[in-house]
């Protein structure tokens, strides 16, 4: 399974963590400093897997942003590559040509998407047409029920 | 989508803050805002607040004051409310937290809610944060969501159920029949949590794996369906049909196959199949690929099968891409172990990616060549991996360094090849290596003696150009010591002669004693090679006693101490100068904690040589106890060392050389533990012929012991060699004779021998001894007997 999922920028800032095992605050601000002292300083061309402790970590960069999780021994890599890549794709689709403001500013949705695609550490998904049909039905329904209950009650 | 307004407002400000100070001002008032709102009844921009706090937490500031408006915010009736709070649960709560429970009870109303939205906020929620309790609580909700109808719920109930398990391992066996079932499902979503439902299951209990196995047709039936069809716009990734769903199943495959030949039998075409047609220009298809290479070589596979799968990974190795060619290293890292020679195939791609230019390809590559090197290899090995130690980054120095002297110690075709491979780590990364190398390697040395002259003058040399690795300076330090007799000679087999002086050596290790760069060990070291020296040289002792004598106001306690003991052997005690610093005996592989340069932190401490260097600073400061101590260099407790004498004589070595002889008082060093005061004990001239004279004197030792010392002297002009001497004694008395210290007796009084004989006399009779003296001169054997009547006492 896939222990955690962190977006952050390239001078470190943080947009997106998700965490799929239980660990507390602290545990969870260490193994952000040390993703990102892991990740940022490693040279353009290098590969994209890492040991850490007793963890694969496999991170890609995409423009500003960088796509880090943290994964068990048995898991494969190079899925998790790939799993990465579908989630920008996602996101792409979702947003329209997304860039690292998209995220900033609807950080919400970011966590909605990732949330329809997986589940637990595991891919809950795997058609790229089904993600993006349930937001829009999921947002769709959110925005109905905003509407009436902004209406003006005659 | 309607963006949150005030939540972008918020954002808007917090980034145009300029200074940290000021973006904490603004999230203070911020929050203070919210916690505000919080407070006041139900109002419309309730969604709002929380996601400007869940912001504010992603940032690192605190946000717990948050926590029970999430459990409001999942009560309420209005689905975007709902999205938000349970976003904010996943957030803020988990298992730890007291509020997390409150939330059991919406969780469970949500699970059957009509709109299958809000179930699945549900699901999901209590897949990223439920607690062993609320698992235990909600299973059976959960397995009834397994059977619905509805294909976006039951996929979510899948994993769902895959965290139940994990949390609460018992309740597998619940989810066991619905997870069977799911297998016949067409939606790909739901198969895929099928697939992980059932992995897990199996993962955990033996009994459910068993079950499971008869699944694996069907897995088969649904991974050729994959392979084969053709293209389906849904779920293609560059050409592959659902690559996600590929994998997971060829590992659920693997564990079903794994120790079982009929299953291993049943996938054993498909895998091939897998093998041969998947396109492996992308990422994706060798992702496929990968996983089909892990499963051939964990199940019971055919060995064509097996070979295939090695070829690939041999493929993987040549790609340009360094993702791939480090997953194949770390899977032939799995097989090399069992697959050896396979691997072997391969050792030449392999070993140059040590020259990769990535850390994470050369760490694998390290450990892979590592494991391929033996015997038949091993010299070409270690020009590479020494090649590499030389250009490493610097984390992977240790691992290089050590795995090289384990390497070196196994396979090594020679003892010089050895030895000079140690000196080369050293030389390259003697700052890197373990503390054990040190003594591991002076052992080494000690135990090739027909290289000690060579070993020698190349650390002299090492030790000229470069005394910054603190390693390989001690070790040179020490061999000097030890050996600097046969370096001061000058002609040496194996190496071009050299000239070294006296002077040149003393400058040497002054350098290292006076150099900032030397840790307090290795000053350590180097007095004691000087002082060592002292005994090995002839010309310049002077220069030694004046610089031992110089540090014996040093500042460095454990310096000084030496300092002021070596002093010591110079001024009162230089009859044993020489025997003290005696060539060092052979030190035994087998003795105990040796260790192979593997690591245990335990075992350095008794490896001979440390132990003998802890004996060394053991010695007390009062030079009246010094007495008892050097029995402890000398003979140690538990060593095989025997006492001075003995060694003497056992070690091909240079006979003692020098003036001074141990004289009466040897007897004080290996006599009794009391601290005694040292003046010298009275001799007696018991015997004097042909130019031989023998000496006697004796100590009480206690009410019945009596420790005599015979020296015996040859003042003629010949050379005296295989001096003995036997005694006897009356009948109740006992004796023990201690070895002499040697046999040979140079002409005119350059040298004495001296041995001790322990007398007991409990009946206190009468003491007398007969001696009798043996030995050989220009080539005629002599002897002669003498009765010693008396014996002078303090």
């Amino acid at each position: 399974m896939i222990r955690f999922l962190l977006l952050f920028s390239r001078q470190g800032k943080l947009r997106l963590q998700k965490w799929f095992t239980p660990l507390t605050d602290r545990e969870k601000k260490k193994v952000i400093r040390d993703m990102t002292m892991l990740v940022l300083p490693r040279p353009p061309r290098s590969s994209n897997f890492v040991q850490w402790r007793d963890l694969k970590i496999v991170y890609k960069r995409y423009a500003s942003l960088y796509f880090c999780a943290g994964l068990e021994q048995h898991d494969n890599e190079l899925l998790a590559l790939e799993v990465l890549h579908r989630y920008v794709e996602l996101l792409d689709k979702y947003f329209g040509n997304v860039c690292e403001l998209d995220i900033i500013f609807n950080f919400e949705k970011a966590y909605f998407i990732l949330d329809e695609f997986l589940m637990g550490g595991e891919i809950l998904e795997t058609s790229k047409l089904a993600v993006g049909a349930t937001m829009e039905e999921a947002d769709t329904l959110q925005e109905t029920m905003e509407e009436y209950m902004s209406k003006p009650a005659y | 989508m309607s963006p949150s307004v005030p939540l972008q407002e918020m954002i808007r400000a917090i980034r145009s803050a300029r200074t940290q100070c000021e973006e904490r001002g603004v999230i203070q008032r911020e929050c203070a805002a919210i916690r505000a709102q919080f407070r006041q009844a139900d109002n419309g921009g309730r969604s709002h607040n929380l996601a400007k706090l869940l912001y504010v937490h992603m940032l690192g500031y605190p946000a717990h004051f948050g926590q029970m408006e999430c459990v409001r915010m999942i009560a309420s009736p209005r689905y975007s409310e709902k999205r938000v709070g349970y976003l904010g649960a996943m957030m803020l709560l988990d298992e730890k937290q007291d509020a997390s429970l409150l939330i059991t009870n919406s969780i469970k109303n949500d699970l059957s809610h009509s709109n299958q939205y809000v179930q699945s906020l549900a699901l999901c929620t209590l897949a990223c944060m439920g607690s062993a309790e609320m698992c235990r609580d909600l299973a059976p909700e959960i397995d009834r969501l397994l059977r619905a109808s509805n294909s976006y719920i039951k996929k979510k109930a899948a994993l769902c159920a895959v965290h139940i398990v994990r949390k609460v391992h018992d309740l597998g066996e619940l989810f066991a029949p619905a997870a069977r079932s799911l297998l016949a499902e067409k939606n790909h979503g739901v198969l895929h949590g099928a697939v992980v439902l059932i992995t897990e299951l199996c993962e955990r209990s033996p009994e459910t794996l068993e079950r499971f196995r008869k699944t694996v047709p069907d897995l088969v039936q649904i991974m050729k369906g994959l392979v084969i069809s053709g293209y389906s716009p849904e779920h293609d990734v560059a050409g592959i049909s659902d690559p996600f769903l590929q994998v997971r199943i060829l590992r659920l495959l693997r564990i079903l196959g794994r120790n079982n030949e009929a299953a291993s039998d049943a996938m054993n075409d498909l895998l091939a199949q897998v093998a041969t047609n998947t396109d492996s220009t992308k990422t994706v298809g060798n992702a496929v690929l990968y996983e089909t290479v892990l499963t051939v070589l964990d199940i019971k596979s055919e060995s064509g099968l097996r070979v295939l799968a090695v070829n690939i990974l041999g493929r993987f190795l040549l790609n340009n891409d360094r993702n791939i060619r480090y997953i194949a290293m770390t899977s032939l890292q799995r097989i090399v172990g069992t697959d050896h020679n396979a691997v072997q195939r391969h050792r030449g791609t392999i070993v140059d990616c040590l020259k990769d230019q990535d850390a994470s390809v050369k760490r694998r590559a390290l450990e892979l060549s590592l494991a391929l090197v033996s015997a038949t290899n091993i010299r070409s090995m270690m020009k590479e991996l020494l090649l590499f130690l030389s250009s490493c980054p610097l984390e992977l120095r240790a691992q290089a360094a050590s795995g090289i002297f384990n390497a070196a110690e196994r396979y090594a075709p020679s003892q010089r090849w050895h030895i000079d491979t140690i000196l080369h780590v050293l030389t390259t990364a003697g700052g890197d290596v373990r503390d054990e190398t040190v003594p591991n390697l002076i052992q080494l040395i000690t135990n090739t003696s027909e290289l000690h002259c060579y070993t020698v003058h190349k650390l002299y040399r090492a030790l000229l150009s470069d005394i910054s690795q603190q390693s390989l300076v001690q070790v040179a330090c020490w061999c000097i010591g030890e050996y600097g007799d046969l370096l001061l000679r000058g002609e040496c087999q194996e190496t071009e002669p050299v000239q070294v002086t006296e002077d040149d050596v003393l400058d040497a290790l002054e350098t290292v004693l006076q150099s900032h760069m030397s840790a307090p060990a290795t000053r350590g070291f180097a007095l004691t090679a000087t002082m060592k020296l002292s005994t090995r040289i002839t010309d310049n002792v002077d220069r030694i006693r004046s610089i031992v004598s110089i540090y014996g106001s040093c500042i460095d306690v454990e310096l000084q101490q030496r300092a002021v003991e070596y002093n010591a052997l110079f001024k009162k005690y230089d009859h044993m100068r020489a025997a003290v610093l005696e060539r060092m005996p052979v030190i035994e592989k087998n003795s105990p904690g040796h260790t192979n340069g593997e690591s245990t932190r335990e075992a350095v401490k008794e490896v001979q040589p440390a132990k003998v260097k802890q004996a060394e600073t053991l010695l007390p400061q009062q030079p009246t106890s010094q007495v008892c101590d050097l029995l402890d260099l000398l003979g140690g407790s538990e060593e095989p060392l025997q006492p001075n004498p003995a060694v003497g004589s056992t070690v091909p070595v240079l006979p003692i050389s020098t003036s001074s002889t141990a004289g009466g008082d040897l007897l004080d060093l290996l006599g009794g533990l009391e601290p005694t005061p040292l003046t010298s004990a009275p001799t007696v001239t018991v015997y004097e012929k042909g130019g031989v004279t023998l000496t006697l004197s004796s100590e009480k030792q206690s009410d019945s012991g009596l420790t005599v010392t015979l020296t015996a002297c040859n003042s003629t002009d010949s050379d005296i060699s295989s001096f003995t001497l036997q005694a006897a004694v009356p009948k109740s008395v006992q004796l023990h004779m201690k070895a002499p210290s040697g046999d040979s007796l140079p002409a005119r009084g350059a040298a004495k021998v001296t041995q001790m004989v322990a007398l007991s006399n409990p009946n206190k009779v009468n003491l007398k001894m007969r001696i009798r003296i043996s030995y050989t001169s220009q080539g005629s054997a002599f002897q002669d007997t003498v009765q010693v009547d008396s014996f002078p006492e303090h």
